[in-house]
């Protein structure tokens, strides 16, 4: 399982896709840390007259924690599509299949991989807030349980990915695939506005509640719950859908 | 001695395509089985049933004497794979990608090494550990693809179409590797090259529409007697004073005074001579004709077809 997650970390690595996804993220993420600083010092002394004033770790940290969740949101499914598709198109997984690996091994190899290097993204956005502790203080509690959720979320996001990943050798329709998938997730709680049992559900079913709770620092078994079953679910199916992709040749 | 390989009516199903049926064959440690067959007749199928690539409609496949649809990672560790298309990650280096292929394969990491070293030894890629297998010529990429399958030392190894792509040079080369990795292990080989088939096969195997239609040990083919006489006479007798001759059955005339002659069974061919000579009529060429597997393997396909 860990060759196979190094071979995969190796070969992300060595596609220029993913150093251009680093560059254009961070470059996206600064802009927008520089913009809620700005605005930060401007309205500081308006602040300081209030007796609850909100702090800068929710001023700064959590929205750029929000517009990460929705970047890292679209840039998986790029990063996600080429794992089994590629493998399929030049017929490199039938290498895997006569090693003695299990289809679960092969699986959690390549996610882990993918994994890894989301987790390498988070590190360096976690940077941006974190060097304000040069000059100022934070709430850690709120950043890590913002930046927990952050990483559930990319993880559920990554399974669906390879989910989508696993049933074509085509890696546009993974890609498009998952967007569908992630996106209607993330819009379904629109339902939820009319009220009633299903809006419950509804909004149950989105990531956005489950990410909310986690950025205003309140983390919940509820919510672990929630992207756990996502991760679990869609690593499964996937498992399922490569041995079901055998007994069709 | 337990066969390595043992498969039980083994079907396969394309959607509604039966693409191999009722496939049994076993192979024995020290055996080169070749599998002939024209486009389409099931044999890359069959192989990958067997490697485990595809599961089969129905049927059983054993490795070793363990069952693969049961114990697969038990039954894989002694299978080597070189499936039609190598499987080659485009961007590593071919040291890179046969340390991948030890790692699979659960090769201690002290022994890692010298490992590689020897499989590249093998497949004539000696001192190329960095050069990027995306940029290899087709016969090298073959090479590492039979790397590949043999770094392990596995008990089975199961080639489809190993020289497809190869100068002569090359082919004559991993024919060699091939004979000498027959000689420990069970080899089962696929290809379109008849002679090929002749040269390292030591059984083979004729499928046909998803069928075995033919399978004998290669011994058997070459060794036969003789099925027919190819002669050149000065004169020219009847056919029918030919025919007379013992041992002839049948004679059938060429062009330039040639003729050929289906035999009879029994005769040894020095009585035949004689009489040829003893009738005069000039004998100035004669050619015994024996079967080989381009006839049988014509005959066999044609049959089926008419």
């Amino acid at each position: 399982m860990l060759a196979i997650a190094l071979r995969e970390l190796r070969s992300i690595f060595r596609s220029p896709l993913a150093w251009t996804l680093l560059a254009v993220v961070q470059f996206i993420l600064a802009w927008i840390f520089l913009v809620q600083v700005e605005e930060f010092i401007q309205i500081q002394p308006r602040l300081a007259k209030l007796a609850t004033a909100p702090g800068i770790t929710d001023l700064v940290a959590t929205p750029l924690l929000n517009t990460a969740s929705l970047i890292i949101m679209f840039l998986i499914p790029l990063m996600s599509m080429r794992l089994f598709s590629d493998e399929y198109r030049s017929g490199t997984f039938s290498l895997l299949l006569s090693a003695p690996v299990s289809m679960t091994a092969i699986v959690l190899g390549k996610y882990l991989a993918l994994i890894i290097f989301l987790s390498i993204l988070l590190v360096v956005t976690a940077a941006m807030p974190l060097s304000l502790l040069l000059g100022g203080t934070l709430d850690l509690g709120k950043l890590s349980a913002g930046l927990l959720g952050l990483e559930l979320a990319l993880a559920g996001f990554a399974a669906i990915g390879l989910f989508f990943s696993s049933i074509t050798s085509r890696p546009t329709v993974a890609a498009t695939g998952t967007y569908g998938l992630l996106l209607f997730l993330w819009i379904i709680n629109m339902a939820s506005g009319s009220g009633g049992h299903s809006s419950a559900l509804f909004a149950w079913i989105s990531p956005i509640s489950h990410l909310q709770n986690m950025f205003s620092g309140l983390v919940s078994s509820a919510d672990l719950a929630y992207f756990l079953l996502l991760s679990i679910s869609f690593l499964a199916l996937s498992i399922r859908r490569l041995d079901s992709r055998r007994t069709q040749g | 001695m337990n066969a390595l390989i043992t498969t039980s009516n083994l079907n396969h199903y394309y959607g509604s395509f039966h693409a191999v049926q009722d496939l049994s064959l076993e192979l024995q440690r020290g055996e080169i089985l070749g599998l002939l067959g024209p486009n389409g007749a099931g044999k890359s199928t069959s192989m990958r049933i067997i490697s485990g690539n595809t599961a089969p409609t129905s049927g059983s496949v054993q490795l070793n004497g363990v069952d693969l649809h049961r114990q697969p990672l038990q039954a894989k560790a002694s299978l080597g794979y070189l499936p039609e298309q190598p499987p080659l990650y485009r961007d590593m280096t071919i040291g890179e990608y046969l340390d991948f292929c030890a790692h699979l394969h659960q090769i201690p990491r002290p022994k890692i090494i010298a490992t590689i070293n020897e499989a590249m030894e093998k497949c004539g890629l000696k001192d190329m550990q960095r050069r990027l297998i995306g940029n290899l010529s087709k016969g090298y990429q073959q090479r590492v693809g039979i790397a590949q399958a043999i770094i392990h030392q596995p008990d089975i190894i199961i080639l489809d179409e190993p020289t497809s792509g190869l100068d002569p040079n090359q082919i004559m080369e991993i024919r060699d590797l091939i004979r000498e990795l027959g000689d420990e292990h069970g080899v089962i080989l696929s290809t379109h090259i008849l002679p090929e088939v002749q040269s390292i096969c030591s059984r083979v195997m004729v499928m046909n529409k998803g069928r075995v239609i033919f399978s004998d040990s290669m011994s058997n083919i070459t060794d036969s007697a003789p099925s027919s006489l190819l002669f050149q006479l000065e004169q020219t007798p009847m056919v029918d004073e030919i025919s007379t001759i013992p041992g002839v059955a049948t004679v059938e005339t060429l062009p330039d005074g040639h003729y050929r002659a289906e035999l009879k069974d029994g005769l040894p061919l020095s009585e035949i001579s004689e009489q040829l000579v003893a009738k005069g009529w000039g004998l100035s060429e004669f050619t015994p004709e024996r079967h080989t597997l381009e006839q049988v393997f014509a005959r066999l396909t044609m049959d089926e077809e008419g």
